[in-house]
This record gives C-alpha cells, structure tokens and sequence, in this order.
C-alpha cells in the first residue's frame, strides 16, 4: 500500500487481501480499481455485475461484512482486510436456495442481469427482518432496477419465503423429544 | 467511466489523515463512505492524486451522550440511524430522516459526517443537523473547533470546513420531552433526491410553540433556514389560520431557480404543501405526553 506523498506512483499495483466467498484471496490492483472490477476480472467472480457504475441500479450489490453494498462505489483496496461475500458464495453456501428456488417458480427473473443484485437485497433485507410486509420489501428493492419482468414477481417470491421461513422457524424440531 | 488514477492510504489515527492532507495540499479528498464522492470520481467531476480512507479511524465512530449533546460520530453509518438507541432517544429527527435517504445499500455504507461535509442541497441530513442547531467539530492542523449549523453551510457544497481539515463528529442537543418533530419529502421516486423536503423541531409549552424550527432542502444553494415560518409560529396557539399564515410566509424565505424540469413556482407550491402537511401532522401531537 502505497504512502501518502507518492503521487507520481498513483497506478501502481497493490496487494489486496481479502476472505471472498470464506476463501483467502490475494490479488493486485491499482487504487482506482473498483470492488466489482476486481471481482469480475481478477477474480472470476461474474455474477456480480456491472451496471450504471454509479449506485443507482444495484446489479452490483454483494456483502461487505455481512451487509449489503455496491460494489461499483468502493474501491477494492479499500476491501484489504475485509470479507466479501458474492452471489457465488451465497449461491453455494445454500443460504438462499429457497430464494433461488422462489425466484424460479414464480418467474421472478427474464434476462437475469439484476437478479443477483436483487437477491442480495432479498437476503439482506430477510436478515434484519423476518416478517416484512410488501411494502417492506418494496422500499427494499427501491435501489434495484429490473428492465424487463417488473416486480411484482419479485416482490412476490420474496414474501412468499418470508412466510415460509418464519412457518418453518416456529414449529417444533423434529426427533426432538426433550 | 472509471476514475483517474490517485494514490490510497489508509489512515488508522486522526492525525494521520490530517499529516497526509497537510502534505499533498489540495492533491487529497477524504473518503467516507464514498457514496457520492466514488460516482464523482467515476464522472471525473473530482479527479484527486490521493484518496485518504478514513473508513478505519477508531475515533470517528460511536454515540455518545455528553452533558446536554449526543455526539455523534462522523463515520456513523446511516443505517445506524436506524438503529441505534440513543439516536432514537436523543435525536429522533435524525431518525425519521434516515429512510428517506437513498436505498438501504447505500445506506449501509454512506455516513453522516460524509453527508454533511458534502452538504448537497437536495440531501436530508444537512437540512435536519440544521433544523436541530447541531454542532460541528472539526479536527484541523490548528486544533479541534465547533461550527455551529447556521454558519456551516455557507454555499453550493460549500461549507466551514477548510482545506486539510476533517468532520470528525455532529453534536445534537438532547431532544427534550416537550419537543415534537416532523421530516417528510416529496419525490418522484423513493430514494430519488427529494423535489422539496423539510424537517422540523418545535418546543412545546402549554400547547403553545415556544420555539420551532424550520429547514428545507432542494429548495436552493444550501439547507435553508425558514426563518420568517419560524417567526410566524413562536408563541403562537397552532390552528388552521396560524398553519395558512406560515405557509404565506414561506414565500419570504424561499427564492427557488426555474431548472429544466421544476419551474421555481411549482418547488415554492409544493413546498408550501409540504409545509402544511408537517405542521398539521405537528397539531395533532401538541398535547401528546412524550
């Protein structure tokens, strides 16, 4: 990381650490590298996308330490350190199957560019608050632009595993006799 | 667009940012949450040769209550407006404004001192630090000072705060159980900068305004002050004619531009509406037990 007072170095690469996905990763970039830069292109990371690059449409959400944020509007060396958690890792963990699976079923997605963004702020959302109401989840989404299915599919699949998950969370384990 | 190339450091101290803005004159920016200075740089409307990240100055953060203000430190997230206790116990103003910024990504991630530094004229958080008569402290070469809100904002993204120097926190009054608040915002969209905004903080004293007051956004070069509103109601039994008087007295206060898709008279309209609808909203809590 370079000095204060080396300007004339100002493109010069930099290492950057950071637990992607809860894998160690190492990778080079110049200060002016954004997150969803280095994710797609050093990292192979493509499911998080680049849309307006200015905050507005949200196809570039993932987690910076558990919460969701743009990736276009932070700079990957200001990553260094921290944990990032991308539509893959989400994808993989399983932590979102049921989004997934709803998303699905309900037709919620056409071409697919916003969807990741779109599930990242589902998860978050959920997060915070098991039992939204839709209009909840519209102000959610409010930073999520779809171009084409609209949102009311949208809106839909994410109440739909709201209810599902919190009927799944009040009944008794099963097996469990004490 | 990608921004020019620049130089990062990560400053863990105070007087480390401070030492390295000294040392590249007006080369640095600070960076915050970046919300709005990231896009600046993308567009080249900033093109800075170092950015100074002051996201991991311990200092910075943290609500605390000292004697008869909330400090509030200046990395405090915006989604901690929404949840941090004493920002709803002491600053409920704060709070009420907080949904209204942005979306809730951006939310994560942009912070108060970043917005208020910034003090663009359509954003919620300058216009209720005004409306509330916080303080700034601000951490320089020369030492800490306070600025009060109304000598703050001076013009167009223009403030007190010098070259080099740095908002290291807002300090509210405590909000008091004789006050009443009121925020709301008229947009085209949620989360789009408001048309009109206004916030607002009255005193009550035997169902009378003993003092209020009043500060608009998007409605010109700063976070306004309307100060003729505030004369119109101090001391004043609130009804129907007192609400009609304030909102004809907007027109002294507020001189709005014609821009391409909001004629000047249409944002006064729309804040008088908007103006009435809060002071309203207000008479019917005048007698409430906080």
């Amino acid at each position: 990381m370079s000095r204060a007072g080396d300007l004339d170095e100002a493109d010069d690469a930099v290492r950057v650490r950071m637990v992607v996905n809860g894998r160690k990763t190492a990778c080079d970039v110049a200060p002016r590298d954004t997150l969803v830069d280095c994710l797609r292109n050093q990292l192979e990371l493509t499911g998080t996308h680049a849309g307006c690059e200015m905050g507005a449409c949200g196809a570039c959400l993932v987690q910076l330490d558990g919460r969701a944020v743009h990736a276009c509007l932070m700079f990957a060396v200001q990553a260094d350190g921290a944990r990032i958690d991308t539509i893959e890792g989400l994808a993989e963990s399983g932590v979102i199957a049921d989004l997934q699976a709803e998303f699905h079923r309900r037709n919620a997605l056409q071409c697919g560019f916003c969807t990741p963004g779109m599930l990242m702020t589902a998860h978050d959302l959920l997060s915070h608050d098991a039992r939204p109401d839709r209009e909840t989840i519209r102000d959610a989404l409010s930073g999520n632009f779809c171009r084409c299915t609209g949102y009311e599919a949208i809106v839909d699949a994410i109440a739909a595993v709201a209810e599902a998950r919190t009927t799944k969370a009040s009944q008794p384990a099963e097996g469990s006799s004490s | 667009m990608k921004a020019r190339a620049f130089s990062y450091f990560r400053a863990r101290t105070i007087d480390e940012a401070l030492d390295a803005a000294a040392r590249s004159g007006d080369e640095a920016r600070f960076i915050a949450g970046g919300q709005s200075l990231v896009p600046a740089l993308a567009l080249r409307l900033q093109a800075p040769r170092l950015l100074i990240d002051i996201n991991h100055i311990d200092d910075l953060s943290g609500v605390t209550r000292e004697g008869e203000w909330l400090r509030i430190g200046a990395l405090t997230r915006h989604c901690q407006m929404l949840t941090e206790p004493l920002i709803a116990q002491f600053a409920p103003l704060l709070r009420a404004a907080a949904p209204y910024v942005a979306h809730p990504a951006i939310r994560n991630r942009g912070t108060l001192g970043g917005s208020v530094a910034l003090a663009d004229p359509a954003s919620e958080f300058p216009a209720v630090v005004l409306a509330l008569g916080a303080e700034m402290e601000i951490a320089g070469p020369a030492g800490r000072r306070r600025v009060g809100a109304d000598e703050f904002f001076v013009d167009l993204f223009e403030t007190a705060l010098a070259p080099g120097e740095l908002l290291v926190a807002v300090h509210v009054p405590l909000f008091r159980a004789n006050q009443r608040i009121a925020f709301d915002e008229l947009a085209r969209r949620r989360g789009d900068y408001a048309l009109v905004g206004c916030g607002m903080i009255a005193t009550v004293e035997q169902d009378l305004i003993a003092d209020i007051r009043v500060a608009l956004f998007s409605v010109g070069n700063v976070p306004t002050r309307a100060r003729s509103v505030e004369a119109a109601l101090a001391g004043a039994c609130l009804d129907a004619d007192r609400i009609a008087a304030a909102q004809a007295a907007l027109d002294g206060d507020l001189a709005p531009d014609d821009s391409d898709d909001v004629p000047a008279a249409m944002r006064l309209h729309l804040a008088r509406v908007l103006l009435g609808r809060l002071l309203g909203s207000l008479l019917g809590r005048l007698g409430e037990t906080a």
